[in-house]
């Protein structure tokens, strides 16, 4: 492994994210520092109202801190305007989402060819690199397909190419599986589990233990705060109980 | 640093962003198709009327203004005018033969001064040939009527002074009145009956074509002098005076002199009205004109309203389709949309669509301002003019700009998060 390797690629420090309600603050997150490396398969867990989503939102660039640092391979995500975080979401973040948020007119192709274009890249080349990414999932079958013809682990695999054709640094999944059947939820996580072999860093927000049990790292919040943050020595490779990868 | 500079040149220029605005509201547009057709009816309907409207009176116009070029510029016309108060009372104004004496004794200079007596209305009006009959107008003329307004015979001869004066019973026809007797290809040199006395044909005269949809070419004229004969010269007959002008220059001063002189003659005192009006062919042609700007502009008046209302219909269906898009547009921005992105691509997709109702409706204007032309007889052709086009166009985007940017305003100031969240 080369020394980049080893460089952070999330760095938190301090970050808070308070809400005003009326006369009461609510502490979504309350001083959390962590940091994540190139290539970790982390899954972010805790009770509903832990700060979970709070802090996919701002790992994903969707929303700022209120207070503390914030560094995206070592650029200061607090210090940036809203034009620069859709940039950086654009480049840098790979979303899939629990109810996948496919483009309801788009077939699978347009779909994935869509973050493209928020770069400028060509029409024939966002094609090129969609269809490439759409037969990395498994799907370069159904590039002409419309998401309502698609089964929901389908659909999934479409957000997955999507949030995949721009190689951002990390891929944020909220409850990649959450509206899966168990068989279609395997396949998924075998997906991700090559992906993570190939050298994709992954963060994962759930609050399934089976899913969590894929990652190699496991972070638990608890009231906006990390609870508990370890390696997982047990983890379940879905690669391994799948027939082939 | 770095970071930021790569951020913003890697991003294409604005003419790629435009460019797949376009084809995204292009598909947003196909895919509600039915839709889209309904949210731009006010649109469509704002420039159909106006496209037809105008081609319309444009075409009227044309032919107008093709009609009175005839009429030199330094030709003056005298008539008779009673004001609408009088006529109740039963006053009718006249300009009789005195009158145009008058002026050609003692206004200078002037030149080919010619009267026309319209036929009064009664039984003159009827002519025959052979077992034929029918109506047609009849003028008394001086022999300066075809050059005063440019109409001239197309075989045979005008008139001469001496037919004038022996009151010689000759006369030249429309081309309608040859048509309509049946009479030979060349009718010069046959006899024919107007009202009570017969006529020998002297010259047919060149086609005029049509006017708001009447014939101009079913006249028959007569020599001044005879045309006083038949209706009898004890009569107090009204006419109209044309005249020419020498030196152009001198145009209101000869009017202001003729004023005065038929004032004098007619016993006006000085707070009276005028019982005559004296018109340049340019006030002849500008009095229409007026008409014709007064329509568009009552028109114009409502084909803004219809554009109001349009475009709010507009605005309406885009604030609908933002909310019902809440989830795609929140969709977008987590894919790295900029605000400015989002803005682009509703502004787009509504003039767009106003563009689209804009097409569509220049198209059936013409198709009805046509159809209206060819169905109404003698109707001039519709003309629609460039700038017609060109203002619907700037319209039509005006509005999808003016109303679309406050839809398009909403859609890029969503939350990311809450637009995710929408259900």
């Amino acid at each position: 492994m080369s020394a980049d390797s080893a460089e952070s690629v999330i760095r938190f420090r301090g970050v808070a994210r308070r809400y005003e309600m009326g006369d009461q603050v609510v502490n979504a997150l309350d001083g959390v520092d962590l940091d994540i490396r190139r290539n970790e398969y982390v899954a972010i867990i805790g009770a509903s109202g832990s700060g979970k989503s709070t802090m996919m939102n701002i790992i994903g660039c969707l929303d700022r801190p209120t207070e503390g640092e914030y560094q995206l391979e070592g650029h200061d995500v607090g210090a940036m305007n809203e034009n620069e975080l859709a940039r950086v979401r654009n480049r840098e973040i790979g979303f899939v989402f629990q109810s996948f948020n496919l483009l309801p007119r788009a077939n699978a192709l347009k779909n994935v060819m869509q973050p493209l274009v928020f770069r400028g890249i060509k029409l024939d080349d966002r094609k090129q690199k969609a269809r490439q990414s759409l037969e990395r999932v498994g799907l370069g079958d159904r590039v002409d397909h419309l998401p309502n013809q698609l089964s929901g682990g389908q659909r999934q695999r479409v957000a997955i190419a999507r949030a995949l054709v721009g190689e951002p640094a990390i891929l944020l999944a909220d409850e990649p599986t959450g509206n899966l059947d168990s068989r279609t939820t395997v396949e998924i996580m075998r997906l991700f589990d090559a992906l993570h072999s190939a050298g994709q860093t992954i963060i994962m927000v759930t609050h399934e233990a089976d899913i969590a049990a894929h990652c190699e790292r496991v972070i638990r919040l608890e009231d906006g705060r990390v609870a508990e943050d370890h390696r997982n020595n047990t983890r379940r490779r879905a690669l391994a109980e799948g027939a082939d990868g | 640093m770095r970071w930021r500079k790569a951020l913003t040149d890697e991003r294409g220029p604005l003419m790629f962003m435009l460019l797949e605005s376009l084809r995204s509201a292009l598909d947003s547009i196909r895919a509600h198709g039915f839709r889209s057709v309904l949210t731009s009816l006010g649109i469509i309907i704002g420039v159909m009327s106006v496209i037809a409207v105008v081609s319309i009176v444009q075409g009227l116009s044309h032919t107008v203004n093709q009609q009175f070029e005839g009429l030199g510029s330094n030709t003056l016309t005298v008539r008779s005018y009673t004001p609408f108060r009088k006529a109740l009372q039963g006053q009718v104004a006249k300009l009789r033969h005195d009158d145009m004496t008058a002026i050609e004794q003692r206004v200078e200079g002037i030149s080919h001064v010619t009267p026309i007596l319209f036929a009064q209305s009664g039984t003159q009006g009827q002519v025959s040939y052979r077992s034929q009959d029918t109506f047609a107008q009849v003028f008394g003329v001086g022999p300066s009527y075809f050059e005063v307004n440019g109409v001239f015979p197309e075989s045979g001869r005008g008139f001469a002074r001496d037919d004038d004066l022996r009151r010689r019973l000759v006369c030249l026809l429309g081309q309608d009145v040859v048509e309509e007797l049946e009479m030979p290809d060349n009718p010069v040199g046959e006899y024919f009956k107007v009202g009570a006395e017969w006529c020998k044909v002297i010259g047919v005269m060149e086609r005029r074509g049509e006017l708001l949809g009447f014939s101009q070419d079913n006249y028959v004229l007569l020599p001044y002098g005879t045309a006083r004969r038949i209706q009898g010269t004890s009569r107090d007959l009204d006419i109209q005076v044309q005249l020419q002008v020498d030196d152009i220059n001198r145009m209101d001063e000869v009017k202001d002199r003729i004023s005065r002189l038929l004032r004098s003659n007619h016993g006006l005192k000085s707070g009276d009205d005028d019982d005559f009006r004296v018109q340049t062919s340019e006030q002849l042609t500008e009095s229409f004109n007026q008409i014709i700007s007064t329509i568009t502009a009552a028109v114009g008046g409502i084909v803004g309203v219809s554009l109001l209302v349009g475009g709010i219909g507009i605005m309406n269906i885009m604030l609908v389709s933002v909310t019902e898009r809440t989830r795609e547009i929140g969709i977008l921005k987590a894919l790295g949309a900029t605000r400015q992105d989002i803005m682009l691509q509703f502004l787009i997709e509504a003039v767009l669509l106003c563009l689209v109702g804009g097409v569509i409706g220049i198209a059936l204007g013409y198709g009805i301002g046509a159809f209206a032309a060819a169905m109404l007889p003698g109707f001039p052709p519709a003309h629609v003019p460039a700038w017609a086009i060109a203002l619907s166009f700037g319209f039509s985007a005006g509005v999808g700009i003016i109303f679309g940017i406050i839809p398009a305003a909403k859609a890029s100031q969503l939350d990311p998060i809450d637009a995710l969240r929408y259900e």
